[in-house]
């Protein structure tokens, strides 16, 4: 005969220690995925060779005068084309790591709860997306001849940031699944990230151009808003995204 | 320590397990056996956690599955085909990792523990990318293993694996068990688990067609008794 226990507790656990092995997990993700790139350093060299490609690319293509590239608009438009199709390029590769050797069903039979496992995931592409931003961002300068080192720039790029990697690795975890994760995850992230990418553009170009914060203020509180509904969503469903 | 009742998984239209009844008791090394197809992974898969049921039900040690999942996993190492390791660590980092997410006490003492048990110590800061697939085998065991699980579950873990390396496997295994853990393993290489497990069931059409314990048959009859089991399913 069996015996059906009533609670999945152990004996003396309790909401502290669940709060810690919920830390303990996340920290554990974080340390993995920054150890196996720090020895690899295969995606964020991806990253960056295709951010400084897509840079160049810019330069040639929009065949800008001087005065032209100084175009907040412009400058705060190519920036974000730049970090988003870069930040694709992490956010498959971060996960298809995971599922190429199986790892991700190691993850999923650890003891924790899976939205530990998620937010361990988007604070490690949260790293890897704000280095590849860090050396873009001097680069372009330098070419286009533009100061980006400005604060307000840099808080608008930290909140799209995390607002983009917290539903690109949502989204990463169910196209991986997909045998045709590559093209999939595009198709699904940027219709979702698309209210990002806007408030993105549009807060940093009033940084850039100077405007006053009355303007500038709607399209931060959009990002900060959507940052903090989409880390909610992905907490609720990160384990029915991953679970057969 | 294992109870299984009615299992149905439907993956759309297409039904892999029928009804299916199983019962381990705890200490028990149980060979599924069975052809591709037959829904040996998908069984695995489902009492691992990492898949729900469509129907029936589902205890391990005294916890349900899918509503007590965490109590489950943490009482379950699971080998499968797929070593579950990071390339770009080193087997310790690998063992290190994993322990942090079962949280187990002692860690680095236990890392060295689980190393020595499959014969890996002196390798222990290579990369997993450098290592052969036994070697990686005799890891992913460790790593099942390294928070001490009562149920270990094996996924046909002689896949890829040369004579030698197989052979080596074997003596983990056996350690293992030996221990005094429930094993499962799905397997289709019968000379193998022959010398192995202590109970050998059939599974076919999503079912559990025959059972048979080790001291009530021949080991060369083994062959036989599934082939019968087969065509009688």
């Amino acid at each position: 005969m069996t015996i059906e226990r009533q609670s999945s507790a152990l004996p003396g656990e309790n909401t502290t220690s669940k709060a810690a092995g919920f830390m303990r997990a996340m920290g554990a993700v974080v340390w993995k995925d920054l150890s196996a790139e720090l020895r690899s350093r295969e995606l964020i060299s991806a990253m960056l060779v295709f951010a400084l490609l897509v840079i160049l690319i810019f330069n040639f293509a929009l065949d800008l005068n001087p005065a032209q590239r100084r175009e907040p608009t412009i400058t705060a438009g190519v920036l974000w084309v730049i970090f988003v199709f870069a930040g694709t390029l992490g956010l498959n590769r971060s996960m298809a790591v995971e599922k190429d050797r199986g790892c991700l069903d190691g993850l999923l039979l650890a003891p924790v709860d899976r939205s530990a496992i998620y937010f361990g995931k988007v604070l490690g592409n949260l790293v890897f997306m704000l280095m590849v931003e860090l050396i873009v961002l001097p680069i372009y300068s330098l070419l286009y001849n533009v100061n980006l080192f400005n604060p307000g720039l840099l808080l608008v790029i930290l909140l799209g940031s995390i607002g983009y990697v917290a539903v690109g690795t949502l989204l990463a975890a169910m196209a991986v699944q997909a045998r045709t994760r590559d093209i999939l995850l595009p198709i699904l992230l940027f219709p979702v990230v698309l209210p990002v990418i806007l408030a993105a553009v549009k807060a940093s170009t009033g940084f850039l151009d100077g405007s006053e914060m009355d303007l500038i203020r709607p399209w931060l509180n959009l990002l900060i808003v959507y940052d903090i509904i989409f880390s909610a969503v992905a907490f609720m469903v990160f384990d029915y995204v991953v679970e057969e | 320590m294992i109870k299984v009742r009615k299992l149905v998984k439907r993956f759309g239209l297409k039904t892999v397990l029928r009804g299916l009844d199983f019962e381990v008791e705890q200490g028990e090394f149980v060979a599924l056996l069975g052809p591709n197809g037959a829904g040996k992974t998908t069984f695995l898969r489902i009492l691992a956690s990492l898949s729900r049921p469509s129907m029936g039900g589902v205890n391990i040690a005294g916890y349900r599955l899918p509503d007590q999942a965490a109590a489950v996993r943490r009482r379950l190492g699971v080998v499968s085909h797929q070593p579950l390791l990071y390339g770009d660590l080193t087997a310790e980092e690998n063992l290190r990792f994993y322990g942090r997410m079962y949280g187990v006490s002692n860690l680095q003492e236990r890392v060295m523990e689980v190393l020595e048990l499959v014969g890996l110590t002196t390798r222990r800061r290579d990369l997993v990318r450098t290592f052969s697939r036994g070697m990686q085998q005799r890891l992913a065991i460790g790593r099942a293993v390294l928070h001490d699980p009562d149920v270990v579950l094996f996924d046909e873990p002689h896949t890829g694996l040369d004579q030698d390396a197989s052979a080596m496997l074997d003596t983990v295994l056996q350690e293992v068990a030996a221990r005094g853990r429930t094993v499962v393993m799905t397997s289709h290489d019968l000379a193998r688990t022959a010398d192995l497990a202590s109970r050998f069931d059939v599974i076919s059409r999503g079912v559990i067609s025959a059972s048979v314990q080790r001291d009530e048959i021949d080991p060369n009859d083994l062959l036989a008794f599934y082939r019968q089991a087969l065509q009688e399913s």
